[in-house]
């Protein structure tokens, strides 16, 4: 119970779905959602394969908390070998549809193949069915969404699809569901594009049956007690949502500006949480209309935004003058800082459409900012952009650029494949800020130093959803640790790595570890599930994950060398700010990491190590 | 104070029991013609294919429940009503005095007039004995016809299907339930029908039904013969009128009342199937014979026999939902349009789903609906409350199936309004 | 006085904990589709409003019921249904203009919100002040009521 105990195992050569049941003995190894799935695609996958190849499959995974009543149960997984990085691919998103896919019956269903014309899956519980897509194609999410709903004839079906960027193959395009919920990273929602799939649509009406429901109140209640009490959970992401950051990590001295020169904006009030909530001058209106919950999510951290109706990026574009999801931190940072662009409108601007055509914010923006520094450096002109001056803080500029990537037309084409290659065609690989081919996010390792191991370490290349040091280093999570020395930071990043993957296994939000730890998750998990979930399971099962990840990469071809960071994080140290004069050390951690890992001196994970967690 | 209500349906139990809330003191009597305590047609479908035995089917479930608040029930048929002396006459000779009166005498089948229709194996199904004659005769592998695919006759087909009867439907009309569905609407529910293994003619009229000791033939107009063991004849009802010759009180489809219930004589009213009341779509006078309108008349007569007529009521809507063979369908009001009037559709034949909305200006007036069982009563609402869509009207014309969003929205933007 | 159920739209932010503990009340899982509380999404979550059935007095559901299986909790005020005696004619979901009792096809059965005599389980599940279950002469209650009655134009 709460595995559904089912598999949906979709051939979209063949176009069948057909229904398996769930590997009980590797659903209790390895949980659920990013755990599990990644078991199934190491098992029955190259690591060597060409991510956008029929060969490449594809996993849509629930977790056994998720439709649960346990707090931030919406949450679902896609799993896939990235086409970004080459390496494994896991992104989690929230809304709606991993609850509903739970709700349909299914833990998982796994996509194999390539369909000879683009398809979608249909899903009504036990009833799923490949359908022809080929009016679909070319629209966006939300023209896909809305399209699948009317077609279905229900309000209630959820929809996860991709839009133009999956289609045309942009290395960081995302499957978008609910609108403007994403699976963000990666780039699988290329691989979905390379399947021919445009959609997925499901309507569940069974229910999830848990193993002590009575068991699982009380551990939630107390869960919730924990997250409405906690400054963080209770508190700031409601209000401000994680767009909180902004103006503290400025002053941190860690928000990397312009293409990582800086680690401080000038404009980073004007787009953080506080200008979002202000009145516009020129319609009265603040840019926030309100924040919004994810599926049993008692935190609603979402964001609600609206731009002026007057403003340049939307004037005379209805569609675009909605409610819609807006600004999240890194979507603010990447679309703002990393460009030296401060129009708070202009960035929610280019965050709807990164919903609406379906890619990734933070890898859009990091590369748009690299652009701008080849254009800046004289490696790139106008003639390479479309006539676009593409230099920093240049608004128009950045609008242009996000909807020519949206659209895969002109140099968009380009930007679309990411700031590595980018960079590389243009001679100059040491101005992208990637870590495994993957642009970082929006916290600069001189100015944290625990960060620049969680992204030379990240499996899944440069993110901080895989150990958010941020916690510890500044927001004192679960106890206040330095930002700027390196010092123990090794230990850190591998307890947040641990459990992180264990809490993204199990259908819950990494949110809610602000305020609760493994102490409150495994024992909801040990409520909802068949079998004893101790703490120190749990928190085992994400380090046999974490491994698991890691074989996969060195099986795909991935070695120390790959576990570094932009030279510039490295060489270049901070301008101004509490970390002037610093670069990122990460020499000085990532041996002990590897020590404390139990890995070999080149990154490897040992006999022993691997003995221990039974790989 | 002694109200006596003709008739022991919905309508007449709903009115005795207001009665008795509203005037503790009065005498109450109610006039059956069935023996056994007051049941609803309602459930009979329900009866037949076994899901409640025949205490299931009864109005009310507790065993004394009339005794209990004091309402007589009386076994008699109603021959005469004579309002110069106050008193109905029962068939037995028996005459009962009332102060006021309530006609709640309800519908009866409409016979076909062809011959053989006597014919033992032919049944109406509209009594609980009818049901449980038709029980006997549905036996597993008979070939049973079914004439008439109204509102009734939909209702009942589960219980064919699921006795493993070799069914044909057979219907006058241009598509099953022509008046309650559209085109549309109507097909739907042919083919979803046909998809289980029923075979449904329409616009085919019975000429005759010839019996030999063998077999039934049902004669067609076209000259078709269908055989059957046994004849199911759901063509319709219309109001029992019969017993009101030389009572005055006026007659036109069913028995005309006025806002108040009153009949055009003083002192009586009538309620239900019988009756021909306000019609809140048309502001006309109609026979609505549906339960919600049976059990709303019967509650405003009783507040008005009470209080002097004092309530006048805004009209009935029609309205009807049904499910036959799982495939859900519905309709409210003016759902075939109103002159100068728009309409926004839905239509999905490969998923058996239907919505149609008619507006006038920018208020649902009428709606159909099949393969839908969510919220459907929030087009009761928006009929009843003539509520301004506004934008709804838009949204609702591009996508029907938001209408559940439509009225929470529409209802939202009236809440905020008054505060 | 029977205590009431009140919803407050704007303090409600959509998570549908309400809806996952309402279901689980009525068919022992965690099941949106069954919840007899639905929570209506409005700009893509800008503005969520929860709604249910608010028991009015002489409720239309239960005037209709041609079976009498919907009855008043004493105790509560709340219409019930009983899932022996309903036959799933689906009258009741017709007449209630507020659309708050449906049938469901896999119970064959109609259901509607009880109050969970006494305790509603959507009220313990609500993060905000969304959902309450107070007095109903509070004032919350009645200017909900008296708002709902105007805007429905009773």
């Amino acid at each position: 119970m709460s595995w559904t105990g089912n598999i949906l195992r979709v051939d979209l050569a063949a176009g069948t779905c057909t229904s398996e049941p769930t590997n009980m003995e590797w659903a209790h190894d390895y949980m659920g959602q990013r755990g599990l799935a990644t078991k199934y695609l190491v098992e029955e996958t190259d690591p060597k394969v060409d991510p956008l190849s029929p060969d490449n499959k594809m996993i849509f995974a629930t977790g056994p908390l998720t439709g649960t009543i346990a707090p931030t149960s919406g949450r679902w997984s896609v799993v896939c070998k990235g086409p970004l990085t080459g390496a494994i691919a896991c992104s989690n998103s929230g809304g709606f549809f991993g609850a509903e896919l739970k709700n349909a019956g299914w833990d998982m269903v796994i996509f194999e193949g390539r369909s000879a014309s683009p398809v979608y899956l249909d899903i009504t519980n036990d009833q799923a069915e490949l359908k022809d897509a080929s009016d679909l194609w070319g629209k966006s999410v939300w023209d896909t969404e809305t399209a699948l709903r009317d077609r279905r004839g229900d309000p209630d079906v959820r929809v996860a699809s991709i839009g133009l960027a999956g289609e045309n193959g942009a290395l960081y395009a995302a499957i978008v569901n609910d609108m403007d919920r994403a699976a963000g990273r990666s780039g699988v929602g290329a691989v979905m594009g390379s399947k021919q799939l445009k959609a997925v649509v499901v309507r569940g009406t069974l229910g999830v049956t848990v193993n002590d429901p009575m068991a699982l109140m009380k551990t939630s209640n107390a869960a919730k007690e924990l997250l409405a009490e906690h400054a963080v959970t209770g508190t700031g992401l409601p209000t401000h949502g994680t767009q909180v950051l902004m103006n503290v990590i400025n002053e941190v001295g860690a928000l990397p500006t312009r293409n990582g020169h800086d680690v401080q904006f000038d404009g980073a009030h004007d787009i953080s949480a506080e200008a979002m909530a202000e009145v516009r001058e020129s319609d009265g209106q603040a840019n926030l209309v309100s924040n919004h919950a994810c599926f049993g999510c008692p935190i609603s951290c979402a964001r609600r935004s609206k731009i002026d109706p007057t403003h340049f990026t939307v004037k005379d574009k209805p569609q675009y003058q909605i409610v819609s999801g807006g600004l999240e931190y890194e979507a603010a940072w990447a679309l703002g800082a990393a460009n030296g662009v401060k129009d708070l409108d202009a960035l929610t601007y280019a965050n709807f459409v990164c919903n609406e055509q379906g890619l990734d914010p933070i890898s859009l923006g990091s590369t748009i900012g690299a652009a701008m520094d080849l254009y800046g450096s004289g490696a790139i002109s106008q003639e390479d952009t479309g006539g676009v001056a593409l230099e920093f803080g240049n608004t128009e500029a950045f609008v242009a650029m996000v909807e020519a990537t949206a659209r895969g037309e002109g140099f968009g084409k380009e930007l679309g494949q990411g700031s590595r290659r980018l960079c590389e065609k243009y001679g100059h690989p040491e101005f992208s800020m990637t870590v495994k081919s993957q642009e970082f996010p929006a916290y600069d390792p001189r100015g944290i130093q625990g960060m620049g191991l969680t992204y030379a370490t990240s499996n899944r290349g440069a993110c901080h959803l895989r150990s958010y040091t941020v916690a510890s280093e500044v927001l004192g999570i679960p106890e206040k640790t330095d930002p700027l020395v390196t010092e123990g930071k090794a230990g850190l990043v591998k307890a947040f790595q641990d459990a992180t993957a264990a809490v993204d296994s199990s259908g819950t939000c990494v949110f809610t570890t602000f305020a609760l730890s493994g102490e409150e998750i495994a024992p909801m998990v040990d409520a909802a599930c068949e079998g004893d979930w101790s703490v120190e399971r749990f928190v085992e099962v994400g380090e046999r994950i974490w491994n698991m990840e890691r074989q996969y990469n060195i099986a795909a071809g991935f070695t120390a060398a790959d576990d570094t960071l932009p030279e510039r994080l490295l060489k270049d140290a901070a301008k101004t700010g509490p970390a002037e004069g610093s670069v990122n050390r990460l020499d000085e951690m990532l041996p002990e990491y590897y020590e404390l890992r139990g890995w070999d001196a080149s990154g490897v994970p040992s006999a022993e190590t691997l003995g221990r967690l039974g790989l | 104070m002694h109200y006596v209500i003709a008739g022991a349906g919905p309508a007449a139990v709903a009115a005795a029991e207001h009665l008795r809330e509203l005037d503790g003191d009065a005498g109450v009597t109610l006039i059956g013609v069935q023996s056994q305590p007051p049941y609803s047609r309602m459930a009979i479908p329900y009866y037949l294919t076994g899901k409640v035995g025949e205490e299931g089917t009864y109005l009310r479930r507790t065993e004394d429940h009339y005794e209990k608040i004091g309402i007589d029930l009386m076994c008699g048929e109603v021959v005469s009503v004579e309002p110069g002396t106050h008193q109905v006459v029962l068939a037995d000779g028996q005459q009962v005095s009332y102060d006021k009166l309530l006609l709640a005498t309800g519908a009866e089948p409409i016979i076909p007039p062809v011959p053989g229709m006597d014919d033992p194996r032919v049944q109406q199904c509209w009594h609980l004995e009818d049901a449980k004659r038709i029980i006997e005769l549905a036996k597993p592998g008979a070939r049973a016809v079914q004439v008439g695919a109204g509102f009734i006759g939909c209702i009942i087909l589960e219980s064919w299907v699921l006795r493993e009867v070799n069914l044909t439907v057979l219907e006058m009309g241009p598509r099953m339930v022509p008046r309650m569905l559209g085109d549309k609407a109507g097909s739907l529910l042919q083919s979803w029908c046909e998809s289980k293994g029923v075979k449904v003619h329409t616009g085919v009229r019975v000429s005759a039904i010839e019996s030999s000791e063998e077999e039934l033939q049902v004669v067609l107009d076209n000259g078709e013969i269908c055989p059957a063991d046994v004849v199911i004849v759901s063509t319709g009802v219309k109001p029992r009128l019969d017993y009101l010759g030389g009572s005055g009180i006026t007659i036109d489809q069913g028995i005309v009342i006025d806002e108040h219930m009153q009949t055009s004589v003083p002192d009586v009213y009538a309620a239900g199937d019988c009756a021909q009341g306000l019609d809140f779509s048309t502001g006309k006078t109609a026979v609505h014979a549906v339960q919600p309108t049976a059990t709303e008349h019967g509650r405003v007569a009783a507040a008005n026999m009470v209080g002097a007529n004092n309530l006048p009521y805004k009209g009935s809507l029609n309205m009807n939902v049904l499910d036959t063979l799982g495939l859900i369908t519905c309709s409210f009001g003016a759902w075939e349009g109103v002159d100068g009037g728009d309409y926004g559709e839905l239509y999905n034949p490969e998923n058996f789903q239907y919505i149609n909305l008619q507006f006038k200006d920018d208020v649902l007036v009428g709606a159909n609906s099949v393969g839908y069982h969510q919220h459907l009563g929030v087009l009761r609402g928006l009929i009843e409350t003539r509520m301004p869509l506004g934008p709804w009207k838009d949204k609702l014309k591009d996508n029907p199936v938001l209408l559940a969003d439509a009225y929470v929205g529409v209802n939202q933007a009236a809440l905020q309004k008054a505060q | 006085m029977h205590k009431a159920l009140v919803m407050k739209a704007d303090a409600c932010t959509g998570c549908h904990q309400c809806e996952m503990m309402c279901s689980y009340g009525k068919v022992g899982a965690f099941n949106p589709a069954k919840s007899v509380m639905d929570i209506t999404i409005f700009d893509g979550g800008a503005v969520n409003v929860p709604s249910t059935c608010t028991q009015c007095e002489d409720a239309w559901c239960m005037v209709v019921c041609p079976v009498q299986a919907i009855t008043c909790n004493p105790a509560t005020g709340a219409k019930e249904v009983s899932a022996e005696a309903c036959v799933g004619c689906k009258v009741c979901s017709i007449a209630c203009p507020f659309g708050a009792i449906n049938y469901d096809p896999d119970s064959g059965v109609v259901s509607k919100c009880d109050l969970c005599k006494g305790e509603p389980m959507c009220v313990e599940a609500c993060p905000t002040t969304a959902l309450a279950y107070v007095a109903q002469d509070s004032t919350g209650y009645e200017r909900m009521r008296h708002n709902a009655l105007l805007a429905a134009g009773l």
